[in-house]
């Protein structure tokens, strides 16, 4: 959005059941139909194939529900906000809503450069949904973070290597049970480089498996404080109607 | 009614592309299953990815939607993963939209646009809890349907289908639901009553009441069992596609599915006379879309859809009326409103073409397909694609020179009275385009893709025997060789798989056994390079005493019983004959849109006539068509490029 002149605005949306299944990708391509279908005045890219100038935060695993997912766009025109959630809400799939949109001031940083943390919920099982005790769950949590480093395993490029997570584990507590188990509240850095949730649980127990996961916020942190996205970047003020 | 979603998410988690299982799309409805309505499951037996964009399940899914006595529901059929997981955790077969059992639904259909999916229709039978032998088929047990051009030889699947119904599904799917309704609300009388009550609707073909009787390998008679059963079953043609608007509201999927954009169907059926093109025989009459309605669906679509392509769809998309001028509106129409690209997916071979390809490719040329189908004249004329070179070269010549960079030509290999000198033309043809094209750019290239001709029934080849593997594999030789170092890219279609096809296309109700057993032996998917095993049919057919070579190679003659004689297509056997004479003799038909009738039977024995708005022939000249449906669905004219997309999934 940089050094853009027009209307960028901000938008968080929801990624809510069925349609927690469709990737990121899918997300974006809906959108984009969401955006055409409500005639909205979209800027696009130069060149040979321009695409509408859309910018989207971090991924979701597919899978993963969302109440706290964000885009970007660049719109060529200002557009009444108070009307612009339901109207994108209404030409995208059940469970994708719009919870929110926000005039972004200009030359605001990107989602993908400025969010650095998010939260999960994740309900914990055992493998093939096998039940795992709250206390149980919290023991083993709790001797996680006891420990100096949180070690996790993984193949990259055919290659095994051991990663720390343990600076990237802001918080972790059991905080809830729901019908399938425990759920677990994580609070995750994103910079210089996040983790899923599952490798997290991984490095706790090797038998866990994050059977339900809800990313419930992601925060943009700058000079002490904490923002929610939507707070962080915009316009100080919608720019009065023009002189009448 | 129960949905086994709660059963289904968890198995989704571990799954490739569990969207493919979720339905939502745009445009999807949410049937309420009242207690006395006939309810339809519609089942593509493909991939979703492949099976979502096929235009023929979603009108008749509006058409029984819009009925208020009847639901319709959707399902694809489910790839090996989440295949083993249903299997494995006693989970059915479900409808995409509510999740409903497979077997809960009073009518399974399955649209059957290739052969290959045959055993995939087994599969999900087998998936559904419903046997998949139509006899064994209990009273309440859902009614098994299929329609779609391969139904036009129903055999080997006639132990597996209840119901077939040939040619347009538009009219006979609400007489059929008339039927099974009744049936239905009457307690499910008998099978047998509801079959052949179904037998007597126009168009609709019940197996089970025909006896067949053989001599030897031959065929001697099909026979009705019952006085109210027809000897021969004409399909269905609706004679106004104005009267048809859809669909009204196309699907639009979640996931990137193949041809992922707006297609509006200009017009039905084709009068090129292409001689190998099964879909341009049994389509016929030609009945083209009044211009304005197509202007509205593409206008209400695109607002609808928020999609950013549309697509005029038809088999021969330059043919339609008026075409320069709507193709000019439409490119205007949408200049400045985001973005908006239109591709005709099936044009001829001229230079008419390239105008309009550059009419809407104004600015990204990259690439250009082409189908002459043969490699010389002579063989040309011996298809009926009337495509002299010099219309090539002209047609070539000018994509180059307006900028495009790569020509496809698409070819066949096998056809009828073909010596090597032909095949041979094919690779000579490609390093000509490729020696025209470097006159105007050392990018220039050529890809020459070569498919196995497969003689398809209601054709006038369905009396020839198909090339072998073997010559097929030496044919794709020789052209490997003769392409050497020339700038040309050769790419073939596996020889092995059209030998399939030929057996699934070609066969009479004794194959039924062949494609169980293949079915039972694993073999899904068939149309899936990685999952195709040639050794699993051949092993089929030697277990249940079958020849393939007799059913594949060998030349038909005159006075055979074909297997597929008792369906027709309105092409009278003495039209066919001769036009398979006049091929012998390398003598070409024109279109009889603009020339005399040949009195092929269409026509005349169904009170019909071509809705063509234009009395004379399109500019250009030429009588070539872009279109080969021989292969399977496959689109083989297609502006590429025109807008960066990901690869598509399929294929």
């Amino acid at each position: 959005m940089r050094g853009d002149v027009g209307f960028p605005v901000r938008v968080r949306f929801t990624k809510r059941g069925k349609v927690r299944f469709i990737s990121h990708r899918d997300v974006a391509r809906a959108f984009e139909r969401a955006f055409r279908i409500e005639q909205l005045p979209l800027a696009f890219t130069q060149g040979f194939a321009p695409r509408p100038k859309v910018s989207f935060g971090l991924a979701l695993s597919v899978g993963h529900e969302s109440d706290a997912e964000y885009l970007d766009v660049q719109l060529v025109d200002e557009v009444p906000l108070d009307s612009l959630a339901q109207r994108i809400s209404d030409a995208l799939p059940a469970g994708i809503d719009v919870t929110g949109t926000v005039a972004l001031a200009e030359r605001a940083p990107a989602l993908q450069e400025s969010v650095t943390a998010v939260a999960y919920r994740v309900t914990v099982t055992g493998p093939d949904d096998e039940p795992v005790g709250v206390d149980q769950l919290g023991a083993a949590v709790g001797r996680a973070l006891a420990q100096p480093a949180l070690p996790v395993t993984r193949t990259r490029k055919g290659h095994e290597v051991t990663e720390d997570l343990r600076s990237i584990v802001r918080t972790m507590a059991v905080t809830d049970a729901d019908e399938l188990g425990p759920v677990l509240d994580l609070e995750l850095s994103t910079q210089p480089r996040g983790t899923r949730p599952a490798e997290v649980l991984a490095a706790v127990d090797g038998d866990l498996v994050d059977r339900r996961v809800l990313r419930t916020k992601q925060l943009i942190e700058r000079g002490g404080a904490r923002l929610e996205p939507l707070e962080a970047d915009a316009r100080s003020r919608v720019p009065e109607a023009r002189a009448s | 009614m129960s949905s086994l979603w709660p059963r289904i998410e968890p198995l989704l988690a571990r799954v490739e592309k569990p969207a493919r299982y979720i339905g939502m799309e745009r445009g999807a409805a949410a049937p309420a299953h009242r207690p006395g309505d006939a309810s339809w499951l519609l089942v593509y037996p493909d991939t979703y990815e492949v099976g979502l964009p096929n235009q023929g399940l979603q009108i008749l899914y509006e058409i029984l939607n819009e009925r208020d006595d009847a639901a319709a529901e959707r399902t694809y059929a489910p790839w090996i993963d989440l295949e083993a997981e249903l299997r494995r955790h006693a989970v059915p077969l479900f409808s995409v939209e509510t999740h409903r059992p497979a077997g809960d639904f009073d009518v399974i259909a399955f649209n059957l646009s290739a052969e290959l999916v045959y055993t995939n229709v087994l599969n999900c039978l087998d998936l559904a809890g419903v046997p998949v032998r139509s006899e064994r088929r209990a009273p309440d047990a859902p009614l098994v349907v299929a329609g779609g051009h391969c139904a036009y030889n129903p055999e080997p699947m006639a132990d597996f289908v209840d119901a077939f119904v040939i040619g347009d599904g538009e009219e006979a799917v609400g007489e059929m639901t008339d039927v099974i309704g009744a049936w239905k609300r009457a307690g499910r009388t008998t099978r047998e009553g509801v079959l052949r009550e179904l037998a007597t609707i126009p168009g609709v073909y019940v197996p089970a009441m025909y006896d067949v009787d053989y001599d030897g390998p031959f065929i001697r008679e099909v026979r009705p069992r019952f006085a109210e059963v027809p000897a021969q079953v004409d399909k269905r043609t609706v004679a106004d596609l104005a009267e048809w608007p859809y669909p009204k509201q196309q699907l639009v999927p979640l996931v990137e599915v193949v041809h992922d954009r707006l297609n509006v169907e200009i017009f039905r059926g084709c009068t090129r006379g292409c001689r190998f093109c099964q879909a341009g025989m049994i389509t016929r009459p030609v009945r083209e879309r009044p211009e304005e309605q197509v202007r509205t669906m593409v206008q209400d679509g695109l607002r609808r859809t928020g999609y950013d392509e549309v697509a005029l769809t038809s088999l021969s998309s330059a043919d339609f009326s008026g075409v320069d001028g709507l193709v000019a509106d439409l490119v205007n129409e949408q200049e400045g409103s985001g973005c908006v690209s239109l591709s005709l997916p099936s044009l001829r071979v001229d230079a008419f073409t390239v105008g309009i390809a550059s009419e809407i490719q104004k600015v990204r040329r990259t690439g250009l397909t082409f189908a002459p189908e043969g490699g010389t004249w002579r063989v040309r004329q011996v298809l009926n694609k009337l495509i002299t070179e010099d219309d090539l070269y002209a047609a070539v010549d000018g994509a180059y020179s307006q900028g495009w960079r790569r020509v496809k030509l698409y070819f066949l290999a096998g056809v009828p009275t073909e010596m090597d000198e032909d095949t041979r033309g094919i690779a000579e043809l490609a390093r000509n385009v490729v020696a025209i094209g470097r006159k105007y750019t050392k990018q220039a290239s050529c890809t020459a893709s070569v498919g196995g001709f497969v003689p398809k029934p209601h054709t006038p080849f369905q009396w020839f025997g198909q090339n072998s593997v073997d010559e097929l594999e030496r044919k794709i030789g020789l052209l490997r060789g003769a392409v050497r170092k020339s700038g040309v890219q050769l790419r073939w279609h596996d020889p092995a798989a059209t030998f399939v096809e030929g057996i699934a296309s070609r066969g009479d109700r004794r194959v039924g056994r062949v494609i169980e057993r293949v079915w039972r032996e694993g073999g899904t998917f068939q149309e899936w390079s990685e999952r195709f095993e040639l050794g699993r049919w051949l092993d089929a057919m030697a277990a249940e005493g079958l020849d393939a070579d007799w059913y594949v190679t060998r030349h038909r003659t005159a006075d055979e019983v074909l297997p597929w004689d008792h369906i027709s297509a309105g092409l009278h056997r003495d039209f066919l004959w001769q036009d398979w004479q006049a091929a012998l003799h390398e003598h070409g038909l024109p279109d009889c849109r603009w020339t005399p009738c040949y009195d092929c039977g269409v026509c005349t024995d169904y009170a019909l006539e071509h809705v063509v708005a234009s009395p004379v022939a399109p500019a250009g000249g030429s009588q070539g068509t872009g279109q080969d449906l021989s292969r399977g669905g496959d689109t083989p004219v297609e502006f590429l490029g025109v807008r960066e997309k990901a690869s598509s999934s399929a294929r």
